[in-house]
C-alpha cells in the first residue's frame, strides 16, 4: 500500500528532522484516522468503572464514541456508539447501568452484549428481510484486560496486546500495580475531559520522554506544589529518586518512557511531609515493594507514552491520559486518575488533592504545557513556517540496547524516544504489516546491515 | 422565617452585592493578593465536574462531590495562595502574559441569613457568573455558571468561607482554568 504523502522525506529521523505538516495538515489527520487509529491498540477505560453486570462507560477511540460495557453475564465489550439503522448514538450518558441500549431515533434496542433485540414493528415491516443476528452493535474485534485497564483495537489482525506492549510492560506495571508491588489493584477516582487547540501528538510526545521541556514548569518548581510543599519544600513533587539514574527508553512498537533506574541499594526517601500517616504508608509500601519485586523494584517511573496516544504519570501524580484527535489542530484530552483501591482514605485524599493541583486544565503544572502546545500548533500552520521542519537532533545515537534495562536506553535527555515514535508512526501511515509495526522488520533490516 | 421585604433585608442585600462586585473588581484589576485577603482561612473552593446523566439521576450523579474523587477545583486557601504566587512569578506561561478578564456577577439572591438581616454575621448568597477571558491575541473563553457563596462577617466587610462554582459545561471547552473565579 502506498500513500499520497512523501512520508520518508517528511519524517527523516536519520537526519533528525520532521515536517510541521504532520502536526497541522488535514491530510495527515485523515491518514492517521484511517491507518493508525483503526489498527493500534487504544486505551478505552478501567474495570473499576464497570464493576457490575450491565455497567457501562462511554469512551472514545480516535475520533469516535465507543461504549465500554460489562454484559449481564459479566463479559467486557467495546462497541461503536452508533445505531446500525441510522447511526444515532445509542448511549449519551457518560456511565451507568442498563439492560438495554435503546436508540432515541427509531427505538432499535441492543442488549448489553451488543445484540440487536428490539426493532419496532418488526413483523409488519421487516419479517423475512432483516436478520437481527447480523445487525449487532459494531464491536472491536480485539479486546484485552490488563491489570484493570481495558484496551481495544479495530484490527482483527492486530497482535495480542502483550506483544504490542512488549518490554514497555515493566514501566506500565509501575503505574498499574499497587504501591507495595502487588499486581494490579488500582481504581479510577475521577476523569478530566477537556479540549485543547493543539495537535494530539504534541501531548503524546511530551509524555514520551521530553524531559527537555522542564524549564516551562519553572513557576511550580519555584513555589512548590508537591506533596511536601506545605512543609516548605519547593519543586512540583517529592524527590523520591535522588540517587537513581534517569533513563529514557524506547521500544520497537513505538512506546517511550522516562523512568529512573535505582542503584542496587536504595532507601525510602521521606515524602508527604505534614502527612505522617501518608508518609508512613508509602514507607511501608516501599519496603514491601522491594521484597516483592526484587531487582524490578529498581524501576521507578516518571512518564511514558504507549503508542500512539495513551500517556501516563507513574507516581506523583499517577494516572493515564488519552489524547483523542478531533482535527489536525484540536484534541480532546481524557485523564484517568488512579489510586490503590485499598489505600487508606487519608492517603487517597492527599493524593487526589495533589493530582488536582498538578494535572489537567486546572493543574498548576500542566497549564503551562497546554499553553506551549497551543502556540506550537498555531505557529506551525503558516505557509512559511511549514517550509521549515522541526529539529529532532537531540542526543542522536546516544543510547545503548538493553543496558541496563530492556529497550533502547539513553542515560541523558534525548529525543531518541520521539525519533523512534515517528519512525513507527510513519510505518503505520505507509500501511505496513504488523511485523514492521512491531519493529521486527526494522530489527531484521538492521541485523542484516 | 426571615421577612424579605424589610429595609434591613434590602440593606444587607445591597451590602453583599457591593462586596461581590468589589471582589470581582479586585480579580479583574489583578489585585490577587488583596483578593486573597477576602478569603477565610478555612475556605472551601469547589468547582465540580458536570456529567451527562439519565433523567432522575441528577441530584445523585450529575456533579462530582466535594471531598471525593476529582473535580475541577476542590481546594483550600493555601492552594489558592499557591495559584496567586505562581502567577506572580512572572514565568507561569499559561498566565504570562496575563489574560484580560472580566467577571460579571448577577442574579444575586440571599439564600440564608443568620442570625437576622439586622445583625447578620453569616449569609449564603446565590449568584450567576459570566467570566470573559481573552489572552494573548485571539484566545477567548467564556465561562458561565452559578455560584453559591458562604460569607462571614469580618468587621465592616466580609470573608468568603465557601465558594461553590457550578460551571455549565461537561467536557471543558477551554484549554485551561488558569484564572480565578
Amino acid at each position: 500500500m502506498t500513500t499520497i504523502l512523501p512520508i520518508d522525506q517528511m519524517i527523516d529521523t536519520a537526519k533528525g528532522t520532521i515536517s510541521r505538516d504532520i502536526f497541522v495538515s488535514p491530510e495527515f489527520h485523515r491518514e492517521e484516522l484511517e491507518k493508525l487509529f483503526t489498527r493500534a491498540w487504544l486505551f478505552v477505560g478501567h474495570e473499576s468503572q464497570i464493576p457490575n453486570p450491565g455497567d457501562f462507560f462511554v469512551s472514545r477511540m480516535g475520533e469516535e464514541s465507543v461504549i465500554l460495557c460489562r454484559d449481564t453475564k459479566g463479559s467486557v465489550h467495546v462497541f461503536l456508539n452508533s445505531c446500525r439503522h441510522r447511526g444515532m448514538k445509542v448511549c449519551r450518558y457518560e456511565s451507568g447501568n442498563t439492560s438495554l441500549f435503546v436508540c432515541p431515533y427509531h427505538s432499535w434496542s441492543y442488549t448489553t452484549d451488543g445484540k440487536l433485540q428490539g426493532v419496532p414493528l418488526y413483523r409488519v415491516l421487516y419479517e423475512g428481510q432483516l436478520d437481527r443476528s447480523e445487525w449487532s452493535l459494531i464491536e472491536t474485534p480485539k479486546l484485552h484486560l490488563y491489570k484493570g485497564t481495558v484496551w481495544a483495537s479495530w484490527d482483527p489482525e492486530a497482535p495480542d496486546f502483550m506483544t504490542y506492549l512488549g518490554e514497555a510492560v515493566d514501566h506500565l506495571d509501575q503505574v498499574l500495580d499497587c504501591r507495595d508491588g502487588r499486581p494490579g489493584g488500582s481504581e479510577v477516582i475521577g476523569i478530566h475531559k477537556w479540549i485543547l487547540p493543539t495537535n494530539w501528538k504534541f501531548a503524546a510526545e511530551n509524555f514520551l520522554g521530553d524531559t527537555y521541556h522542564n524549564p516551562s514548569h519553572r513557576s511550580v518548581d519555584m513555589i512548590g506544589i508537591g506533596p511536601s510543599a506545605r512543609a516548605g519544600q519547593t519543586g512540583r513533587r517529592d524527590n523520591e529518586y535522588n540517587k537513581g539514574q534517569h533513563v529514557w527508553v524506547s521500544y520497537p512498537q513505538g512506546h517511550g518512557v522516562h523512568s529512573v533506574w535505582m542503584p542496587e541499594e536504595f532507601d525510602y526517601q521521606a515524602g508527604y511531609q505534614q502527612y505522617p500517616i501518608v508518609d508512613e504508608y508509602f514507607r511501608h509500601c516501599f519496603q514491601e515493594r522491594k521484597k516483592r519485586l526484587g531487582d524490578k523494584a529498581r524501576i521507578m517511573p516518571f512518564t511514558g507514552n504507549l503508542f500512539p496516544n495513551t500517556s501516563y504519570h507513574g507516581r506523583q501524580p499517577r494516572g493515564l491520559c488519552v489524547w483523542h484527535p478531533h482535527s489536525p489542530t484540536e484534541t480532546e484530552a481524557w485523564r484517568f486518575f488512579l489510586v490503590d483501591a485499598d489505600a487508606p482514605a487519608e492517603v487517597k485524599d492527599v493524593l487526589r488533592r495533589f493530582y488536582m493541583r498538578y494535572s489537567g486544565p486546572a493543574g498548576m503544572t500542566e497549564q503551562d504545557d497546554m499553553e506551549n502546545w497551543l502556540y506550537a500548533t498555531k505557529a506551525s500552520t503558516g505557509t512559511i513556517a511549514r517550509r521549515y521542519p522541526f529539529n529532532y537532533q537531540q542526543s542522536m545515537g546516544a543510547y545503548k540496547h538493553n543496558d541496563p534495562i530492556p529497550g533502547d536506553v539513553s542515560v541523558q535527555i534525548t529525543e531518541q524516544n520521539a525519533r523512534n515514535y515517528y519512525d513507527v508512526y510513519a510505518r503505520y501511515l505507509k500501511g505496513d504489516g504488523w511485523e514492521s509495526l512491531l519493529g521486527r522488520g526494522e530489527a531484521a533490516r538492521q541485523a542484516a546491515e | 422565617m426571615t421577612r424579605r421585604n424589610t429595609l434591613a433585608w434590602f440593606a444587607l442585600k445591597q451590602e453583599i452585592e457591593d462586596f461581590l462586585y468589589m471582589e470581582a473588581d479586585l480579580l479583574d484589576q489583578r489585585m490577587f493578593r488583596e483578593w486573597l485577603d477576602l478569603l477565610a482561612e478555612d475556605l472551601v473552593y469547589f468547582m465540580p465536574i458536570r456529567r451527562n446523566v439519565k433523567f432522575g439521576q441528577h441530584a445523585e450523579k450529575e456533579n462530582t462531590r466535594q471531598g471525593e474523587g476529582i473535580s475541577w477545583f476542590d481546594e483550600d486557601k493555601w492552594t489558592l495562595g499557591k495559584r496567586v504566587e505562581q502567577i506572580l512569578t512572572g514565568v507561569h506561561y499559561a498566565e504570562e502574559p496575563l489574560s484580560r478578564v472580566t467577571h460579571m456577577v448577577s442574579n444575586v439572591r440571599l439564600l440564608e441569613v443568620s442570625p437576622s438581616p439586622e445583625d447578620a454575621t453569616g449569609v449564603v448568597v446565590g449568584s450567576r457568573f459570566l467570566v470573559y477571558q481573552n489572552r494573548v491575541e485571539y484566545e477567548t473563553n467564556i465561562f458561565v455558571g452559578r455560584r453559591i457563596d458562604t460569607l462571614r462577617r469580618n468587621g465592616d466587610s466580609w470573608l468568603i468561607a465557601r465558594r461553590e462554582l457550578i460551571l455549565e459545561q461537561n467536557v471543558l471547552l477551554a484549554k485551561n482554568l488558569s484564572i480565578l473565579f
